[in-house]
C-alpha cells in the first residue's frame, strides 16, 4: 500500500522555524513506522534525523508523537496507523534537530528520585542473596519494566505546564524502589515526591497509562504513591 | 586544545560490560564513561532469558558442571582457564549483582529462581538443569537498569552520546580516543591512561539479526585500524529462534519452560538430532537442525520457517512423554497463564509484530544472526593480546560481547554472556585502574583529532552514486546467504568477492546532510565502513578454517578437525589486506570429544 508522512521538520542550522515536509512511498502494512522512517532517510532524504537502536520496543531511543499520541516508532506497526502517518517529536522537551528532543531534562527529573537501590545493613553472612519473598517481588514488578523512553512524561499536562513537575516516568522509578522491601529510603523518597513538583502535580489524566508501550499501569502506581504520602504506611 | 579532556581510564561504551568496567575502575581512578547511546538503550536491555551461575538454589548444581557444559559448547575451542575462572565467580558476581537491588525472581523460599537453558546440564544424568537466574524475560534490561542505577548512585562521569571515531595509539601503547559529540557534531580528545573497549556485538552485519542498529562493531574496527587483531571472528551465533523475518529474538528460556520446535509435517524434530537434551541443545546444533528440516521440504508449508509451540497443551504433552518432573518429583505441568507471567514480553513481541497470540497459536521462527563469539582477544582481566604469544598492550583493555578472552570458543551457549559481561567488565575495570595508578600519560600525538576528522570527511567527497542504504542492503543480504548458518567455499568466495565491490563503492557515498547537529547520516556511513571491515574479516577468517565447529558450519569440510584447527584464529588488518596467524587453545581439564546432546 501506499503511505504518506508528514513530518515534522527543524535544523536549527538553517530554519529560522520547523516546518512539516511530506513523503509517499510503499510500505507493507506490518511495517513498522520506524522501517518507513529509514527507509525515507535512506532513500528520499538523508537529513531527515531520530534516534532508534534496538528496533522492537525495549531501549526507549524512538519515542515520538504519531498522529497525535505518544508511541514508540519501532513498535507501531503501519495498520495501526492507516496510511496517512503523522510524525512529530514528543512535547514537553526542546527539538534539537527533527524529531530529536534533548532529554537531558528528563534524566534530571529521573535522578532526583535517588533511582538506584539503598540499603545499609549488612550482608547476609553466608554471602549469598538477600531472601525476598515472591509475593514482595511481584509488588513492584510492574514498574520495573520502565524504559525510560519518556512516552509518558512527555504526553502529560502538568509536565508540559512545567518541566520541574518530576513526571509519570520519574514518579514510576520511585514505586519501584518505595515498593521494594529490600531497599532502606522509600521514607527519603517519599519525602523527595511528596514537594511541590512532585505527586501534586499528578491530576490523574491517564495520558501516561494510555501512553506507556511497556503497558505499566502508571496512574495506579502513582495512586499508590499518593496513598502512602496520605497514610504514612506501605500498604 | 579545545574539547580536550584528560581521565585515568576512560571505557568506551555503557551496555553490562561497559558500567561494570565503569563502576569498578571509578572506584580508585578518575574515569569517565563514553557512549554512542544513552547508557539505558544499550542492547544488554535486550536480553531476555538469563544470567547463567550454578547457584544450585533449586536443585544440586556445581561450577564444574558449568565449566564442562561451556568446554563442551563452545566445540573445544574456548580456553578452558579462562572458562574455569568464570564459572567460578559466577555464582558470587549473580549475588553482588542481588546486593546491587537486581530484582531476581524468587523460588518459593525466596531465592534466587533459576530455569534451564540449552546446554547447561546436571552431569551426571546428562539432563537439562535449572541455572540460568532470570527476572521475567527481561534479564538484561534488569541488570543494565541495575548497573547504570548503580553508576549514577557512584557519581560515574558520563559522556552520553559521544561516538567514539578514533583510537589513539602512541609507541604501541593506548593513549585516548576521539568521540563526535553527536549534538554538536564537535571531535573531542579523550587523553588517557588506559582504555577500555565495551562496544558490544556487530550483528548488523547481517539481513536477519536479533541485534540493534547501533551494533555496528566500531570498537573492533577501531581495534583492527592501529594494528591490534580480531580473535575467531568466523565465529557467530546464529540464535534458532528469531521471529520470522523480523529476526526479534524469542528466548531459549521459552524451551527451557517446555516449549518445543514443530516442524511443517507437525513432527517435534529435535528428539532426532539431540536425543538427550532434545530442544534444548546447545545453539549451533538446533539452528542447523532447522536449517536441515527446512531444506529437506520439512518447513511449514515447505517455506523457511518452522514454529515454535509453548502452548499449555503441547508443553504437557511433550513434558510427560520426555518424563519431565518438579524439583519434588512430581511431573511438570503448565498453564497459559503461568506462560503468561514468566514470558510477558515474548508474548508481547508476538502480538505487536505478527498478531499471533503464543497461548494460543504456535510462532513462526528461522535462525537470527545474534552473537559475536569472536572479538579483540583479550586475557582474563581484560588486557589486550597483541599476538600468539599473548604480550599485552599497554594500557588497552576490551570487555563484553567486542572482546574473546576466549570463554565461548566456537559456540557461547545461552546466558553465559550476560555473565561474561559482568566478569570481565568487572576484572577489566579493576585492572584498569591499576594499572592508571601505576602509570604516566603517553604524549598525544599532535594535532590528535585530525585523522578522525580526515575519516569522517571522506564521505563528503563522493560522486554520490550509490547510498549507504542500499550498500548496506546488500552486505547483509550477500552475508545471510553465504556466511549463515551453514558455509561453503563457492558461497564464501562470492561473499568475499561481494564485500570488496562494497569496500570500493562505498568510495562513491556522499552524505547529503552538511550540518553538525545530530548529523546521523555520516554517522551511518562511518558505521557501514566498520561492518564492511569486519565483514571482510569475519569472511577470510572463515574460508581459511577447513573444519566445522561451533557456529563454523562447512558443508564442503562437515567435520571437526582437532588435528589441524585446535587453534584459534587471529586477523589482522596490514596494508589493506586480512593477514591470519594462529594461537594454542588451553586446555587443561577436558580433552577434545566428540560431542553429543
Ligand atoms: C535479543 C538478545 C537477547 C539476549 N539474551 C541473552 C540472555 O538471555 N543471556 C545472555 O547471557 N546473553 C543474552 N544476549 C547476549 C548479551 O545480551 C550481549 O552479548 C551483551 O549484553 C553485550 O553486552 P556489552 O556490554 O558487551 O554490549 P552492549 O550492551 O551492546 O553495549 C554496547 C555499548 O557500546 C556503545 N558503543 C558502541 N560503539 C560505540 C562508539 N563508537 N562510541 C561510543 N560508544 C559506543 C553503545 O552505546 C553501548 O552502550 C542476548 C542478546 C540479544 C541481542
Ligand atoms: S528503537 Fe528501541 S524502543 Fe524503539
Amino acid at each position: 500500500m501506499e503511505v504518506t508522512l508528514k513530518i515534522f521538520r527543524y535544523n536549527p542550522e538553517v530554519d529560522q522555524k520547523f516546518h512539516y515536509e511530506t513523503y509517499t512511498l510503499e510500505a507493507e502494512e506490518t511495517d513498522r513506522v520506524l522501517d518507513v522512517l529509514e527507509r525515507i532517510k535512506g532513500q528520499k532524504d538523508g537529513t531527515l534525523s531520530f534516534r532508534r537502536s534496538c528496533a522492537h520496543g525495549v531501549c526507549g531511543s524512538d519515542a515520538l508523537r504519531i498522529n497525535g499520541r505518544n508511541m514508540l516508532a519501532c513498535k507501531t506497526l503501519v495498520r495501526d496507523v492507516g496510511e496517512k502517518i503523522t510524525v512529530e517529536p514528543i512535547l514537553g522537551l526542546k527539538v534539537i534537530k527533527d524529531l530529536i528532543v534533548d532529554m537531558e531534562p528528563f534524566f534530571d527529573n529521573y535522578k532526583k528520585i535517588l533511582p538506584y537501590f539503598i540499603n545499609e545493613s549488612p550482608l547476609p553472612a553466608d554471602g549469598k542473596e538477600r531472601l525476598q519473598s515472591a509475593e514482595a517481588r511481584a509488588r513492584f514488578d510492574e514498574t520495573t519494566k520502565c524504559i525510560l523512553c519518556a512516552c509518558c512524561t512527555t504526553s502529560c499536562p502538568s509536565f508540559w505546564a512545567s518541566d520541574d513537575y518530576l513526571g509519570p516516568a520519574a514518579l514510576v522509578t520511585a514505586h519501584r524502589f518505595i515498593f521494594d522491601d529490600r531497599d532502606e529510603a522509600a521514607a527519603e523518597r517519599m519525602q523527595i515526591i511528596s514537594e511541590t513538583s512532585g505527586l501534586a502535580r499528578c491530576h490523574t489524566a491517564y495520558n501516561c497509562t494510555l501512553a506507556c508501550p511497556r503497558e505499566i499501569p502508571i496512574t495506579q502506581a502513582i495512586g499508590e504513591l499518593k496513598m502512602v504520602s496520605v497514610t504514612g504506611k506501605l500498604d | 586544545m579545545e574539547n580536550l579532556h584528560q581521565f585515568d581510564v576512560i571505557v568506551i561504551g555503557a551496555g553490562g560490560a561497559g558500567l561494570m568496567a565503569g563502576l569498578y575502575a571509578s572506584r580508585t581512578a578518575k574515569t569517565a564513561v563514553i557512549s554512542k547511546l544513552y547508557p539505558s538503550r544499550s542492547h544488554t536491555g535486550a536480553a531476555q532469558g538469563g544470567i547463567a551461575a550454578a547457584l544450585g538454589n533449586i536443585e544440586k548444581d556445581t561450577p564444574e558442571w558449568h565449566c564442562y557444559d561451556t568446554v563442551k559448547g563452545s566445540d573445544y575451542l574456548g580456553d578452558q582457564d579462562a572458562i574455569e575462572f568464570m564459572t567460578n565467580e559466577a555464582p558470587q558476581i549473580v549475588y553482588e549483582l542481588e546486593h546491587m537491588g537486581l530484582p531476581f525472581d524468587r523460588t518459593p523460599e525466596g531465592k534466587i529462581a533459576q530455569r534451564p537453558f540449552g546446554g547447561h546440564t546436571n552431569n551426571e544424568s546428562g539432563r537439562p538443569v535449572r541455572r540460568a537466574c532470570h527476572a521475567a524475560d527481561r534479564t538484561g534490561h534488569m541488570i543494565l537498569q541495575t548497573l547504570y542505577q548503580q553508576c549514577i548512585k557512584n557519581k560515574v562521569n558520563f559522556f552520553d552520546e559521544f561516538q567514539v571515531v578514533d583510537f589513539l595509539m602512541v609507541d604501541g601503547k593506548a593513549a585516548g580516543v576521539v568521540a563526535v559529540e553527536l549534538a554538536t557534531g564537535q571531535l573531542h580528545t579523550f587523553h588517557a591512561k588506559a582504555v577500555i573497549f565495551a562496544t558490544g556485538g556487530h550483528g548488523r552485519i547481517w539481513e536477519i539479526t536479533s541485534n540493534a542498529y547501533a551494533l555496528t562493531g566500531d570498537g573492533i574496527a577501531l581495534a583492527l585500524r592501529r594494528g591490534i587483531p580480531a580473535q575467531d571472528m568466523e565465529f557467530f551465533q546464529f540464535h534458532p529462534t528469531g521471529i520470522y523475518k523480523l529476526g526479534i529474538l524469542i528466548t531459549e528460556g521459552v524451551r527451557g519452560e517446555g516449549g518445543v520446535l514443530i516442524n511443517g509435517k507437525g513432527e517435534r524434530f529435535m528428539p532426532k538430532y539431540a536425543k538427550t537434551v532434545k530442544d534444548l541443545a546447545s545453539r549451533d546444533v538446533v539452528s542447523r537442525s532447522m536449517y536441515l528440516e527446512i531444506r529437506d521440504g520439512r518447513g511449514i508449508n515447505g517455506q523457511n520457517y518452522v514454529y515454535l509451540d509453548v502452548r499449555a497443551e503441547t508443553v504437557n504433552k511433550y513434558a510427560a512423554i520426555d518424563g519431565r518432573t518438579n524439583p519434588d518429583g512430581t511431573p511438570y505441568t503448565v498453564t497459559g497463564e503461568e506462560i503468561l507471567k514468566k514470558l510477558p514480553d515474548i508474548i508481547d513481541f508476538c502480538r505487536t509484530y505478527l498478531g499471533v497470540d503464543p497461548i494460543t497459536q504456535p510462532m513462526p521462527v528461522q535462525p537470527t544472526a545474534h552473537y559475536a563469539m569472536g572479538g579483540i582477544p583479550t586475557n582474563v582481566y581484560g588486557e589486550v593480546l597483541l599476538d600468539e604469544n599473548k604480550t599485552v598492550v599497554p594500557g588497552l583493555f576490551a570487555a563484553g560481547e567486542c572482546a574473546c578472552v576466549s570463554v565461548h570458543g566456537a559456540n557461547r551457549l545461552g546466558c553465559n554472556s550476560l555473565l561474561d559481561i559482568v566478569v570481565f567488565g568487572k576484572h577489566a575495570g579493576q585492572r584498569a585502574a591499576e594499572y592508571a595508578n601505576g602509570a604516566d600519560f603517553a604524549a598525544l600525538p599532535t594535532a590528535p583529532e585530525q585523522p578522525a576528522r580526515a575519516a569522517l570527511e571522506v564521505f563528503y567527497k563522493g560522486d554520490g552514486a550509490e547510498k549507504v542504504f542500499d550498500l548496506a542492503n546488500e552486505m547483509k543480504h550477500e552475508m545471510f546467504a553465504n556466511m549463515g548458518v551453514f558455509r561453503i567455499e563457492e558461497g564464501m568466495k562470492h561473499a568475499l568477492a561481494k564485500i570488496r565491490e562494497l569496500k570500493e563503492r562505498i568510495k562513491h557515498i556522499k552524505v547529503s546532510d552538511s550540518g553538525k547537529i545530530f548529523n546521523m547520516e555520516l554517522i551511518n556511513a562511518w558505521e557501514l565502513n566498520n561492518l564492511l571491515e569486519l565483514a571482510e574479516v569475519t569472511t577470510v577468517s572463515a574460508l581459511a578454517r577447513q573444519e566445522s565447529r561451533g557456529g563454523h558450519a562447512r558443508e564442503d569440510f562437515p567435520k571437526r578437525d582437532d588435528a589441524n584447527w585446535l587453534k584459534h584464529t587471529l586477523a589482522y588488518k596490514k596494508d589493506g589486506k586480512v593477514e591470519l596467524k594462529y594461537k594454542t587453545v588451553a586446555i587443561t581439564k577436558y580433552q577434545p570429544k566428540e560431542r553429543v546432546y
